[in-house]
């Protein structure tokens, strides 16, 4: 008896399922009429309400510029929805948007190497160049924005690396800020003479197994000549050039010059041990000027770094790694004019530069960089511009995330001795081959 | 069904099908948040999409029906190496952490069990792990075994713990036991309270030694509660992804496990071969669950249905409520 009301029972649960599946299955069916074209730029339609779909806005000022714009367009307004905090994560729900095709987020806040992903998806909508003064805006910086020579994002934020050093000791020692890593080496034996700074490291990076990796190795082997593909998107991982790239990080391993801990960094584990005047120099982002110079003893350093463009490899200057954010629109969303006129809104000189005062992160207006009043607040402009314009951007991949994976499953292996670096440059070389297709 | 009187009979049925209306909700959800999307895990990993690109530099859209190509391609070709490795943690890190646990939380249990001043006090200190989030954990214990941190300034050397290789397994292994060990603990303590005092009594009049009362009482009365919490806890192991991943970090190949392997693909758009993990580790925990029931007796709800048989046994009447229970 009981058996057969439980037979019942699950009959009745199973038809409740198929009817909601169905439904769901319906109501996502009839959202997504509104992917974008193959050819030319389709036009940019529907006015009214948007949001922003970004990570955190920390320092408020995402929200400061939403609530000008919203009161200057009082029937388009804009609204922010944070996503979480980990770059990955909001990947992943940009992602799971994009595939229920749901109109819940407008506007994009996407990390410069999503770009091909999205755009070959068609979760983004190409844009119309000629809406855009790009020709004012950081060079690398749009050709992050680009897939397969068209336009699918507008660069907000940018971001290159620096190679910060200890001023001071520098000085005591009587030599200049290197300009390649052999005057890089040397410089360090004469500052490690000095007895206050004996046991003090070389040099840092980011060096554990995750993103910070590929920036580092994509830095190692430009720097030396080499590339990670070529301008038809070949990798050319399998050259002289960037095994001697690699080679510069594995003998700096070996030789103590990269202190061993240093394969377990990450930015913030890098930033606390260059603080505590572990490093010497070190390579790093931007952001790491303001916390390092804080004076309220979370620093040792205050005062007494600066940074220089990161040391070349060989007699050329070094090459830096783009980061940075572009902001898209969703293929999917609503008001997409209206989408378009803030980002134009968002990139403007003005919003910049406010961007800049209120978070210190890069801008990608080129003028900017040369502002006397901004260059006083922020000296490493002068240095990042230089850094950035001379950046190459990591590879463009539809599958970025089996790219990146593969760079650092070769550069790991080599730094921790598990293979030579001629092997894992190979077998990295036969994988990209086969990811880059 | 053979002796009840006709009355008897329909009254019980009545009766069961008023809990059969009461309980269709639990019914309708379960089949909402288990049934459905097991059944959508194993259809989504027949298929593969999303993997070829266009001559305009487009995905090419649609499902593509693959049949059992996500299963093969996991026991065979290029990324077999990968998934007998995480299997193997996977079962490592089961064994090995559910043994520790078991041993530490039995010790914990019986010396939660003697404190007689402070016991409330003790017991919610030794819950405090159990009750931390695993991924807030992870990060604490990442402090630890930072090149500069706590553990190596224990041992005076500079291990450096989130790198590939043992000490990787071994830090995953501290951390998940340092967290799960109270749960055991709890479970057992629970189980040592219904113990009767007059059995140790007894032991101790026959001359019994601590040790020999241990083995002969403790360790055999407490064995049902101890092979459940057991149960509990190689059921989560098998799923651990949150503490290899924070702690140590993605795609290290040393502490790599099943959930964190399918957790990947899926998050690289291969979502079928991600689903195919994900059945696979499901089939695993099934089977261990299987013998764990059978073989070792683990009976969850085994108590509850004794009772209903003796109740039946004793009194002519079904109970409805007793036959309820088990479902």
């Amino acid at each position: 008896m009981a058996q057969r009301t439980t037979l019942r029972l699950t009959a009745l649960a199973s038809a409740v399922l198929l009817v909601t599946a169905c439904g769901s299955g319906g109501s996502g069916g009839s959202g997504g009429t509104t992917g974008g074209g193959g050819g030319a730029a389709p036009a940019l339609e529907g006015r009214g309400e948007i949001t922003l779909a970004t990570g955190k806005d920390t320092s408020n000022n995402m929200q400061k510029l939403s609530d000008e714009w919203n009161a200057a367009h009082p029937n388009e307004k804009v609204r922010l929805v944070e996503l979480p905090d980990s770059a990955d994560g909001q990947r992943q729900q940009m992602i799971q948007n994009a595939q229920v095709k749901s109109d819940a987020y407008t506007v994009l806040n996407m990390d410069v190497v999503w770009t091909a992903e999205f755009a070959a998806n068609r979760w983004v909508v190409e844009l119309p160049r000629d809406q855009f003064d790009l020709n004012n805006f950081l060079k690398p910086a749009v050709a992050t924005a680009e897939y397969r020579d068209k336009l699918y994002a507008v660069p907000v934020y940018s971001d290159g690396g620096l190679l910060y050093y200890r001023k001071d000791l520098l000085e005591k020692a009587g030599v200049q800020p290197p300009k390649t890593w052999d005057e890089l080496t040397s410089a360090c034996q004469k500052v490690k003479a000095l007895p206050e700074a004996a046991s003090i490291g070389c040099y840092g990076g980011q060096f554990d197994k995750y993103e910070g990796l590929t920036v580092n190795f994509d830095e190692s082997v430009n720097s030396a000549g080499g590339s990670i593909v070529d301008g038809s998107g070949k990798p050319t991982v399998d050259t002289p050039q960037a095994k001697a790239g690699l080679d510069k990080l594995v003998n700096g391993f070996a030789s103590g010059q990269i202190p061993q801990k240093a394969i377990t960094f990450k930015e913030e584990d890098g930033r606390r041990a260059f603080q505590a005047g572990e490093l010497l120099f070190m390579r790093q982002w931007p952001y790491q000027w303001a916390l390092a110079s804080k004076t309220d003893g979370s620093s040792q350093v205050a005062g007494k770094f600066d940074v220089a463009p990161l040391p070349g490899n060989g007699s050329g200057p070094g090459v830096s790694s783009l980061g940075g954010h572009n902001f898209a629109i969703s293929a999917f969303a609503k008001n997409k004019a209206t989408a378009l006129d803030f980002i134009k809104f968002f990139t403007s000189e003005a919003a910049e530069r406010s961007n800049l005062l209120a978070t210190s992160q890069a801008p990608t207006r080129t003028n900017l960089y040369d502002d006397a009043e901004l260059n006083k607040q922020f000296p490493y402009l002068k240095t990042l511009k230089e850094s950035i314009l001379s950046a190459k951007p990591r590879p463009k991949a539809v599958r970025y995330g089996d790219v990146t994976s593969a760079i650092q499953e070769a550069a790991y292996a080599a730094l921790t001795k598990n293979k030579d670096s001629a092997t894992a440059l190979k077998e990295l070389q036969a994988k990209l081959q086969d990811l880059l297709k | 069904m053979t002796t009840p009187a006709r009355r008897g009979g329909r009254a019980a049925g009545e009766a069961g099908r008023l809990a059969a209306l009461l309980l269709s909700p639990t019914f309708i959800v379960l089949g909402l948040v288990v049934g459905y999307p097991l059944v959508a895990a194993l259809r989504e990993s027949l298929y593969r999409s999303g993997q070829t690109v266009d001559a305009d530099g487009f995905v090419v859209q649609g499902d593509q029906f693959v049949g059992v190509d996500n299963y093969t391609g996991m026991f065979s070709g290029p990324a077999a190496a990968r998934f007998w490795n995480a299997f193997g943690n996977t079962t490592f890190f089961t064994v090995t952490t559910v043994a520790a646990e078991v041993v530490i939380g039995v010790a914990m249990a019986l010396v939660m069990h003697q404190a007689l001043r402070w016991r409330g006090l003790v017991r919610a200190s030794i819950l405090v792990p159990w009750a931390i989030p695993t991924a807030v954990s992870a990060i604490l214990w990442q402090w630890i075994f930072q090149a500069d941190g706590v553990a190596n300034a224990l041992i005076g050397n500079q291990i450096l713990w989130t790198t590939e290789g043992w000490h990787a397994k071994f830090a995953v292994m501290i951390a998940d036991v340092w967290k799960t060990a109270p749960f055991v603990g709890l479970l057992v303590l629970a189980g040592l309270q219904v113990i009767p005092r007059d059995v140790y009594e007894a032991a101790r009049v026959d001359g019994a030694s601590p040790a020999r009362q241990f083995w002969s009482i403790t360790l055999p009365l407490v064995r049902p509660v101890l092979v459940v919490a057991v149960l509990f806890r190689v059921l989560d192991s098998l799923r651990m992804f949150d503490l290899p991943f924070v702690l140590i970090g993605n795609r290290k190949e040393s502490v790599e496990t099943l959930t964190m392997l399918a957790w990947d693909e899926a998050s690289n758009l291969r979502f079928g071969p991600a689903a195919a993990y994900a059945t696979i580790l499901f089939v695993y925990i099934a089977v261990v669950a299987f013998v764990f029931v059978k073989l070792l007796g683990a009976d969850v709800i085994g108590e509850a249905r004794d009772r209903g048989r003796q109740a039946r046994e004793r009194r002519p009447k079904p109970l409805p409520q007793a036959e309820v229970v088990p479902a």
